[in-house]
């Protein structure tokens, strides 16, 4: 048994594939890849479809993941100690660079959110969806966990401030998902439960504040959710539409490229927020399911990757990166189909459009880094 | 590294293992809820939002039936139907209503004054539906919305079929006009069923077989985005589209004969005036005409505010239809009829002579009658005093009578009442009575009713009023002795899918069978000594006396300013023709012919023409002559008419393009409408 053993385990060493040793030369996670490429290749045959057979979208979506991808592979093989080090640097200069936005940002329809640096433009908040939460892990890598009263104070800084300044732009899918980033970590730092509850009640007394800061668009799309048939053709009129077209496919959908919400123009935004109803639509849902199911793949193969991880800061990080995956997906999925508020939300890896694909990517980069660098760091 | 740190690796570690796993749990629960609303949309109520889904892509078009044609008795073309294009609106789809009507006008498609009573029009309308703003574009101006169209969403080009009048203001006062439908058009019809109609029947013919001449509206489905326009590949998205075939209106077979209307409407031109004629027998309206008219082509195009001012400000008023609504005294024509009445009560014999003088003297009463001419009668019979029309002899006819049997035998002649001729818009005229002195009048002194009301009556002035229309349907009631015929102008109503023809029976309405022989052919003879006698000097001899066939007439003058105004305004004695236009008497003149034989019945009104016997008399001769001599100048052979039996000379002659299986597009196409664009017609006739 013994001898098997060994031997077993050294024809494996021995009999390794060509592919397997790119991935582990790569320093990337072949399923997890594997369950994004599938993903991003689903949206690519959809976002056809979406965009009434638009070439230029495809190459440029490809572009993007490609651009995503090349991050991606970068930020894999860098070391999860620098990473670790250069966080706070990220953060402060991610602040500074909300700050230069909201000094010298360019408004485009209504938000300021984009920097330009000479033919480049730039949106700061991407780049602090990764600080926040690289912030937040490394202030806690070096406390005692669970984290106190005053570790949750300065963690609350650490994270209002930039969701603050970002909602300001106004862009607030955004600051909702960078604050959701930064408290994952501290979710899984071990907050006490009943400190969960309560910052949930304290969040519900700020959204009621919040409602009242509110833009006029914003609140109206709050408002609408609440009763989607207040105004038909008005702020209603996405959700409408888009739960027409879901609920039009069916379980089987009707067909790629033939779904007449999608096709005639009656489902705003059908290639970027409102993505998931063209798949609702034509592939019904199963395809629907389908998707689900490969987004469950990732997460669940990122929460495993995260639990590997040997360290505090790898752990926090991986972690909330892979649950904030989901709450992309169960925001944008949950607006669509009316269970949640309309909020700029993409579908992550189908949604065309917008820096997000990379931000993602680089996020599934620094995931893939911690995990396979957990030997190097084991003392 | 600092070493101060106490940190527990292995809880931390175990505490992340929890979370992780809470965590999945909760997604797995949120994940399952997403799956439940989707779930819920696609499975339970996935029939919900197909048909949702549906209704967002497919619009439903309505396509126009065509407006039923109005013929005369020939089949002659009176109002058809014609290819032309016009500006529609849907209110849904234009963002800026009262900016884009601003911008119309602009590019002169519309005309500022049009703008309040369109933008009232628009929002009564169902939001969704195509509303006409504009009928009747030509090709310039066709041209000239197609290049600037993209400004202008929601608004568009749609060749539709128009209403025309081929022969222009011919029989428009029986006939009546389609208008554009407005506000308070909307308040009487399903809008439903008048999606995509821009026009509803507002007078005469035209309205009062509104619901028959509209026919039933069809609709096709068509695939729009959700732009609304449609869309180039329908079958991957809708593969069902359902198109309904609108059916076309009835036809109407008139009774009227545009040669005798011709007629009619040509000796009216220059007079303010009337001619009704009747066929004795049936009702039938034979002819109609109002004088002065107007273009009913007009409205059916869409009238402007402009050209609507100036034909209610024309004091003729063109849109008065007198044949109708011009109540006025009877004048004389009364008279046979006054006769019949006093034999039938008995209260005189017709054959005793009775000296009648210069003027009447009413028992009690200082007051003396006159005759109209202060002339002298002479010893007078019932049928000398019919003649001369000796106004003496009525006075005392009408004292003897008195009020209450005047009041109670006059609407059997129809007077005093509708006619119940079956287009809207008559007005019933008067026969006074004490009751009606009563009620009418709020002074007590007033409201006696004196024995001088009564002698007036005798020659039909005092209070009585009656119609051009009232006048012919009496003298038609004459002409058959008896027989109250219900007037008709409506005879036949023809299905254009089967070409079959409902011929509708004539309505009987009374008959005064109190009457004896006698006293008609006391009356009747009379009547004819009007146009024959020269010795007992007929007042119309000069006019009829030549006649090919024999005439029963009677003239009459209505008075419409008393003597003593006339008077103050005319010094010295009164002469019908003396006096200002305004002011002098309207002429009128009732006839049936051939007098043995009637075969027509005619009243003539000619409004300031003073005497009846020269103003009216030879029209009314005329058109006579159109409608029983043919073209060699003979009297026609009798088509043998005889009450109850269908009508003769009705069956449509079937004029080129008018058979019995062509729809009324078709046949519209065919008769007499002007030239149309070549392109214009092939968009019309390709329509399903």
């Amino acid at each position: 048994m013994i001898y098997e053993e060994v031997s077993t385990e050294s024809r494996a060493r021995r009999t390794l594939s060509g592919a397997a040793r790119v991935v582990l030369a790569l320093k990337i996670d072949g399923p997890l890849v594997m369950g994004l490429g599938l993903t991003a290749a689903y949206g690519l045959v959809v976002l056809y479809s979406a965009s009434a057979e638009s070439m230029g979208v495809e190459v440029r979506t490809l572009i993007r993941l490609v651009l995503g991808t090349a991050v991606m592979l970068a930020l894999a093989r860098v070391s999860p100690n620098f990473l670790r080090r250069i966080s706070p640097w990220l953060y402060f200069v991610g602040i500074g660079l909300l700050l230069a936005v909201e000094v010298v940002g360019h408004v485009h329809l209504g938000a300021k959110r984009w920097l330009s640096v000479g033919p480049v433009r730039f949106q700061p908040s991407e780049l602090m969806k990764l600080a926040v939460p690289m912030m937040c892990a490394w202030y806690l890598h070096e406390r005692p966990l669970p984290p106190k009263w005053p570790t949750l104070l300065t963690l609350g800084v650490i994270v209002l401030v930039p969701v603050g300044l970002v909602a300001k732009e106004p862009d607030l899918g955004t600051a909702a998902l960078i604050a959701a980033a930064g408290a994952l970590v501290v979710f899984f730092a071990g907050l006490r439960v009943r400190v969960i509850v309560g910052l949930l009640l304290l969040g519900v007394v700020a959204a009621w504040f919040g409602l009242r800061f509110m833009h006029g668009y914003q609140r109206e799309r709050l408002l609408t959710f609440l009763n989607p048939q207040s105004d038909p053709l008005g702020a209603g009129y996405h959700i409408i539409q888009s739960q027409i077209a879901i609920g039009s496919g069916g379980v089987f959908g009707k067909g790629w490229m033939a779904g007449s919400q999608a096709q005639l123009d009656f489902l705003p935004e059908r290639t970027t927020d409102f993505i998931f109803a063209v798949i609702g639509e034509e592939f019904g849902l199963l395809g629907l399911t389908l998707l689900l199911l490969l987004y469950a793949f990732v997460i669940g193969r990122a929460l495993y990757l995260a639990d590997e991880c040997p360290d505090t800061f790898s752990r926090l990080l991986a972690g909330s990166t892979a649950l904030t995956f989901f709450v992309y997906v169960f925001i944008n999925a949950g607006m669509v189909t009316g269970l949640v508020p309309v909020v700029g939300v993409p579908l992550p890896l189908v949604s065309y459009g917008g820096s997000s694909v990379v931000t993602m990517l680089a996020g599934f980069g620094i995931l893939m880094s911690l995990h396979a660098h957990r030997k190097l760091m084991g003392s | 590294m600092s070493p101060v740190r106490i940190k527990d690796l292995w809880r931390e570690q175990r505490i992340f293992g929890r979370r992780a796993l809470f965590a999945s749990a909760v997604m797995a629960l949120l994940l399952l809820a997403l799956l439940g609303r989707l779930y819920l949309l696609q499975v339970k109520r996935h029939d919900y939002y197909s048909a949702l889904s549906q209704e967002n892509r497919v619009r439903t078009d309505p396509i126009p039936a065509a407006r039923g044609l109005i013929m005369d008795r020939f089949g002659e073309v009176i109002a058809s139907n014609q290819p032309t294009f016009q500006l529609e609106l849907v209110p849904d789809e234009v963002p800026d209503l009262k900016g884009s009507l601003e911008r119309l006008v602009k590019l002169r498609l519309l005309q500022s004054e049009d703008i309040p009573e369109l933008i009232r029009t628009i929002r009564s309308r169902r939001s969704f539906d195509s509303v006409p703003i504009r009928l009747h574009l030509s090709s310039r101006q066709v041209a000239r919305f197609a290049v600037r169209q993209f400004e202008f969403p929601g608004v568009d080009i749609k060749p539709r079929q128009a209403r025309w009048y081929p022969h222009g203001p011919l029989a428009v006062a029986a006939v009546g006009y389609v208008g554009t439908i407005n506000a308070q058009d909307l308040k009487h019809i399903n809008p439903a069923a008048y999606a995509g109609t821009a026009v509803i029947g507002k007078t005469g013919i035209e309205a009062a077989y509104e619901k028959r001449l509209h026919g039933t509206n069809g609709f096709r489905q068509i695939l729009v985005d959700a732009q609304g326009r449609p869309v180039r590949r329908p079958g991957v998205f809708a593969k069902d589209l359902e198109v309904k075939p609108p059916r076309a209106g009835d036809d109407l077979i008139l009774s009227l004969d545009l040669k005798v209307q011709k007629v009619a409407e040509s000796l009216l031109k220059g007079h303010d005036g009337a001619v009704v004629a009747l066929n004795p027998w049936n009702g039938d309206v034979i002819a109609m005409a109002s004088n002065p008219s107007f273009d009913p082509n007009l409205f059916a195009r869409g009238i402007d505010e402009k050209q609507y001012r100036a034909l209610v400000d024309d004091p003729r008023q063109p849109l008065f239809n007198r044949a109708l609504r011009a109540e006025l005294p009877s004048g004389s024509t009364i008279k046979p009829g006054l006769a019949l009445g006093a034999m039938t009560d008995g209260v005189i014999d017709p054959h005793q002579h009775v000296l009648a003088a210069y003027a009447y003297h009413l028992p009690g009463s200082g007051h003396l009658y006159h005759n109209a001419m202060h002339e002298y009668c002479g010893q007078m019979t019932m049928r000398t005093a019919i003649i001369m029309s000796c106004d003496v002899y009525f006075y005392r006819l009408a004292h003897l009578m008195g009020i209450d049997r005047i009041s109670a035998w006059l609407p059997d002649l129809g007077f005093g009442h509708r006619s119940g001729i079956d287009i809207p818009g008559e007005l019933p005229g008067l026969v006074p009575s004490r009751a009606w002195k009563v009620t009418h009048f709020r002074n007590p002194a007033q409201r006696e009713w004196f024995p001088g009301d009564t002698v007036i009556l005798g020659i039909g002035q005092g209070y009585f009023l009656t119609t051009p229309l009232q006048l012919a349907h009496y003298t038609a009631i004459l002409a058959t002795r008896g027989l109250n015929f219900e007037p008709r102008l409506v005879a036949g109503i023809r299905n254009p899918r089967t070409g079959r023809i409902h011929w509708k029976r004539p309505v009987l309405q009374g008959n005064l069978t109190q009457v004896s022989a006698a006293s008609w052919q006391v009356v009747v003879q009379a009547m004819i000594g009007v146009t024959t006698s020269l010795k007992w000097r007929g007042t119309a001899y000069w006019q009829l006396h030549d006649s090919s066939y024999p005439i029963a007439g009677k003239t009459g003058t209505a008075q419409l300013v008393s003597e003593e105004a006339k008077g103050a305004s005319n010094e010295g004695s009164y002469h019908a023709k003396g006096t200002l236009v305004k002011l002098r008497d309207d002429a009128w003149f009732i006839a049936f012919a051939p007098a043995e034989n009637p075969r027509i019945a005619v009243a003539v009104l000619d409004e300031h023409a003073g005497w009846g016997s020269t103003g009216a008399a030879p029209i009314a001769r005329k058109v006579m002559d159109a409608y029983l001599l043919g073209a060699d100048g003979k009297l026609l052979p009798d088509p043998g008419q005889a009450p109850y039996s269908a009508p003769a000379g009705l069956e449509p002659r079937v004029v080129p393009g008018v058979s019995a299986t062509l729809t009324p597009l078709q046949a519209a196409a065919q008769a007499k409408a002007p030239p149309v664009e070549p392109a214009v017609l092939a968009t019309e006739t390709r329509k399903p």
